[in-house]
């Protein structure tokens, strides 16, 4: 029997527009509870929603980041359901015809590119929240339920790719792509963990060539749970198959904490939506013109900047990936090498310490405090041997902790490598003559003797002295 | 002269000219109200000691020689479908009984910004769904021609206010013939605009692609004022038509000699009542006489008319009253349970009445996945077949004429255990619906002592043209609409 893993992802993200989808309340993340709502949001008898032009604006940019084709007309349909965070108790979503449909991404795997279909991307708007109080943590058995309306009517994409990922590395490649192309295109906040981009996962194993039985995965709320939940199914569809089992189409919930995905309902229990074209909003025409607009707004998207980034710069495929994952970060290396140092150096320190420092202060790579000239100064100042290159890590630490420039650290502190041949020539000779015996051991070719020596000279020098230079000294004056 | 059964132009007359105040204006119906509504029963609320306020801020303001709006100090009732801020909007339902709406409806914010005083919300059919007031939790409305008569519906609160001297005019809403039948009902005028030309915003949904707002009133006169006062663009409502209203009232001449008008076959012959069919001839030859060519004209698709309308409306019904369901405001069940399906399901079991859980169901079963092609897509096509044979007879025609209702006020439960003859009343009004075009009824005498009523239809945004046609007719008719109540 031959396996093979068959993935196809649906992903929401709520775009970052000023007002809602179909109501002009604002979209700000962590309000108090339900005070970003209306009558409209909320579902009040008698209201009307009006479509946010800004949203359409972003799903077809969306769109045609996705090499989709951009429907000439395209309609809202309501999907029907009862939830006690569905203020309307049904969703202005899109069904037959969406705004978006048929494209493509190419994500890039280990130096093969894997074309992924874009099924569509449509409009719709989110619900609200709901807390369930109580021991079951579900609406069913809950003590009471809380509902925050803050979220409904938040317009989110949805995106459906057709089932061409092979595997939970490719998903997980995909995923990271795609979260950078929202991210490019300025159109979501992208934060998996706040649930501004959400991800389903459709997961099968073909045997032989022959399809096998589709189960779909939610409640995977980032890259790592999307990659262990899709390893974990394969694992878990694939040794019932050799089992002999037979797999029922069905979801699943990915319990993150136990590492399981277990069985949430089955299809056959799924309900019936009752798709129907939404009568209270007109359909979209977008005018050609509108749209052609919209593709010169297209920035240079992740993958097109990654292979620049390779091919320009001469990165390395890892570096060049992390680089270009973030808009904010790809940009902020490149104002670096606008000061002509080098941009392999730049790039190192960038996604080496700075990342790093990032991370720790929990600082965005657009509010960093040390800015990219300040990058390329500190790079100037290792390439010119002005600092070595551990005392290069300490001035970025300060530099990044206090705002402060590289070289004026460096100068206020008197940091500066003794890099003065005839300087350090005489502290040399000084420690020389000071330890006779290591003198001695080093002329007879004892490795050790060197490594003394050069800590009597960093003492002397109170570590200033250029290393290279000293050791070199050393090295001539005794052999 | 009797305030009360005087016209709303005539009224904002005689406070314009200082004749009385609006505080005048309003004591006179709230006096008629007291006096008539225990048999009458065309308010589900009146806001009394509201209007009572702000008619005496609109006289103050009036006489500091201030501009309070076209009409201003004029009362007038509004149909409980329209959210109205502050004051209860129940859609005659036990599920939103004592709701407090937190916003107006545009047509309420533009009756208030022209000065009117509502007199209160009027009494109607459970969510606009029936033809006789007689579904609606608050009790139901009789006629005021025969009180053991129903005044038909489901803005039956409103066209009987105005018959009855309780409100110089109405606003009601019309999904299938509910302004124009029971104004047909009650003898008065009744009108539904173009779909697209009143704002639907703060109407509460029935059918969203059917629904209009429109004026109820005791002439043709204060028929284009108050539609001049609630038409025109609002960028709430994303299906309105983004181009400014006409003035209507300027319009009316009577200038209908050499017009063509189409006595729709399919409207006016089988299931008419006699005495209709008998004022609906005698009104075609006063057409006649005005100079109006009339002649039969055959629109084939009308027959599927009804079945396509309780398909399509009950569809869209069963979605728009889905928000009601206990969570966020209105009824909630008493019922302890730690199930919200069981909630819902409770709630919405005590909440609505019959009628209204029979077009949801309909309305459910008929969007189901497997029955969605075979009903309500078969429907939409009934619905574009209507809409093409409204569009050839306009060819020919610059109006179309019918019946209003097949047949006078009947009884009350004269058809309540019989949804199907009930829904035969609206057979005449329906297709102008399903086509979006705007159709007017207009009361051309009586049927052993009843109102009938005259339906002119026409061609999309031809409001001005079948207004003027009723103008004519109003002129030559001589009808009064004052029943014999007292």
């Amino acid at each position: 029997m031959e396996f093979e893993t068959i993935i196809g992802l649906e992903i929401h993200a709520e775009l970052n527009t000023a007002s809602k989808m179909f109501c002009g309340c604002p979209t700000a993340f962590g309000g108090a509870p339900n005070t970003s709502t209306c009558p409209i949001c909320l579902g009040h008898p008698g209201v009307l929603p009006v479509a946010n032009r800004e949203a359409v604006a972003d799903t077809i940019l969306l769109g045609l980041a996705l090499n989709c084709k951009i429907t000439p007309r395209s309609i809202f349909h309501r999907k029907n359901y009862f939830y006690p965070d569905m203020p309307k108790n049904f969703q202005i979503s899109q069904y037959d015809i969406p705004l978006t449909a048929d494209g493509w991404l190419e994500v890039e795997m280990e130096g093969n590119n894997r074309r992924v279909g874009i099924t569509r991307v449509h409009l719709e708007e989110d619900t609200g929240k709901s807390v369930h109080i109580g021991e079951s943590g579900r609406i069913h058995g809950a003590d009471f339920s809380l509902e925050d309306f803050n979220r409904a009517g938040i317009p989110l994409a949805e995106i459906v790719t057709e089932p061409d990922l092979r595997s939970p590395e490719e998903a997980r490649a995909f995923m990271q792509l795609l979260r950078a192309t929202l991210e490019y295109l300025q159109i979501s906040d992208c934060k998996m963990e706040e649930g501004s981009l959400r991800c389903d996962a459709n997961i099968s194993i073909a045997v032989d060539g022959a399809m096998g039985t589709k189960v779909e995965i939610k409640n995977m709320n980032s890259f790592r749970s999307l990659f262990r939940a899709l390893s974990y199914e394969d694992e878990r569809q694939r040794f019932a198959i050799k089992q002999g089992e037979t797999l029922v189409q069905e979801t699943r919930h990915w319990d993150d904490a136990a590492g399981v995905t277990h069985p949430l309902r089955s299809k056959e229990e799924a309900f019936d939506y009752r798709y129907f074209p939404e009568p209270d909003l007109v359909p979209i025409e977008p005018d050609p013109a509108w749209v052609e607009e919209l593709r010169g707004r297209l920035p240079e998207l992740p993958m097109e900047r990654l292979r620049r980034f390779r091919e320009q710069y001469g990165l390395s495929d890892e570096i060049a990936v992390m680089l270009t994952s973030e808009k904010a970060l790809a940009d902020y290396f490149e104002r670096a090498v606008e000061t002509g140092q080098d941009p392999v150096e730049l790039a190192k320190w960038i996604a080496g310490d700075l990342v790093a420092l990032l991370k720790d202060a929990v600082v965005p790579i657009q509010s960093c405090p040390l800015e990219p000239r300040g990058l390329g100064e500190l790079v100037a100042l290792v390439a010119q041997k002005v600092i070595s290159g551990k005392m290069a890590k300490e001035v970025l630490k300060e530099a990044f902790d206090t705002g402060k420039g590289p070289k004026e650290i460096v100068e206020a502190k008197g940091l500066s490598q003794i890099a003065d041949a005839g300087e350090l020539d005489a502290v040399v000779d000084e420690v020389i003559a000071a330890n006779p015996e290591a003198a001695e051991d080093m002329r007879g070719g004892k490795e050790q003797a060197l490594k003394f020596l050069m800590g009597q000279v960093m003492k002397k020098t109170r570590g200033q002295a250029n290393p290279e230079m000293a050791s070199d000294l050393i090295k001539k004056k005794l052999t | 002269m009797d305030l009360t059964f005087s016209g709303a132009l005539e009224i904002a007359g005689l406070i314009k000219n200082k004749e009385i105040t609006s505080v005048e204006a309003v004591e006179a119906f709230l006096a008629r109200i007291d006096a008539v509504e225990p048999d009458v029963h065309s308010y589900i609320n009146v806001s009394a000691d509201i209007a009572r306020e702000r008619a005496a801020a609109i006289d103050s303001r009036l006489s500091a020689g201030d501009d309070a709006g076209a009409f201003a100090g004029v009362p007038l009732a509004i149909k409980d479908v329209l959210s109205t801020r502050g004051f209860p909007t129940t859609c005659g339902s036990r599920m939103l009984e004592g709701f407090v709406p937190a916003y107006d409806a545009t047509v309420v914010e533009r009756v208030n910004d022209a000065g009117t005083v509502m007199l209160g919300k009027a009494n109607m059919d459970e969510f606009a769904m029936g033809s006789s007031t007689e579904n609606s939790y608050f009790g139901p409305t009789r006629n005021p021609w025969d009180l053991e008569r129903v005044p038909g519906g489901s803005s039956g609160g409103s066209a009987a206010a105005v018959a009855a001297g309780e409100a110089p005019w109405a606003l009601g809403s019309d999904t299938g013939g509910s302004i124009r039948q029971p104004a047909a009902l009650c003898g008065i005028v009744g009108l539904k605009p173009t779909y697209g030309l009143v704002s639907r915003y703060g109407l509460v949904a029935f059918a969203s692609s059917l629904d209009q707002v429109g004026p109820m009133t005791r002439s043709v006169g204060d028929c284009a004022a108050l539609l001049g006062l609630i038409a025109g663009h609002d960028p709430c409502d994303s299906t309105s038509i983004d181009e400014p209203a006409p003035d209507y009232l300027t319009g009316l001449d009577g200038e209908v000699k050499g017009m063509k008008a189409g006595i729709v076959k399919e409207l006016s012959s089988d299931g008419i009542e006699p005495g209709v069919l008998e004022r609906f001839n005698a009104t075609v030859k006063a057409l006649e006489g005005l100079g109006v060519s009339c002649e039969e004209v055959s629109l084939p698709s009308f027959e599927y008319g009804l079945s396509a309308y309780y398909l399509i409306a009950p569809a869209e019904a069963s979605s728009n009253l889905a928000r009601f369901d206990g969570v966020r405001y209105g009824y909630r069940t008493d019922l302890e349970s730690d199930d919200i399906w069981e909630m819902y399901d409770e709630t919405r079991a005590a909440g609505f009445g019959g009628e209204v859980k029979r077009r949801i169901m309909l309305g459910t079963y008929a969007l189901s996945a497997g029955y969605y092609d075979a009903y309500y897509a078969q429907a939409q096509k009934i619905r574009t077949l209507i809409v093409r044979d409204y569009g050839r007879a306009w060819d020919s025609f610059d109006v179309l004429v019918s019946p209003t209702s097949p047949s006078t006020a009947f009884k009350l439960g004269e058809k309540m255990d019989d949804p199907l003859t009930m829904y035969l009343s609206d057979i005449c009004t329906i297709p102008v619906n399903l086509a979006g075009i705007p159709a007017l009824s207009l009361p051309c005498g009586l049927a052993e002592g009843l109102p009938v009523g005259f339906q002119v239809m026409g061609p999309p945004l031809s409001e001005a043209k079948i207004m003027n046609v009723a103008y004519a007719l109003e002129g030559v008719l001589g009808f009064e609409p004052r029943p014999p109540l007292d």
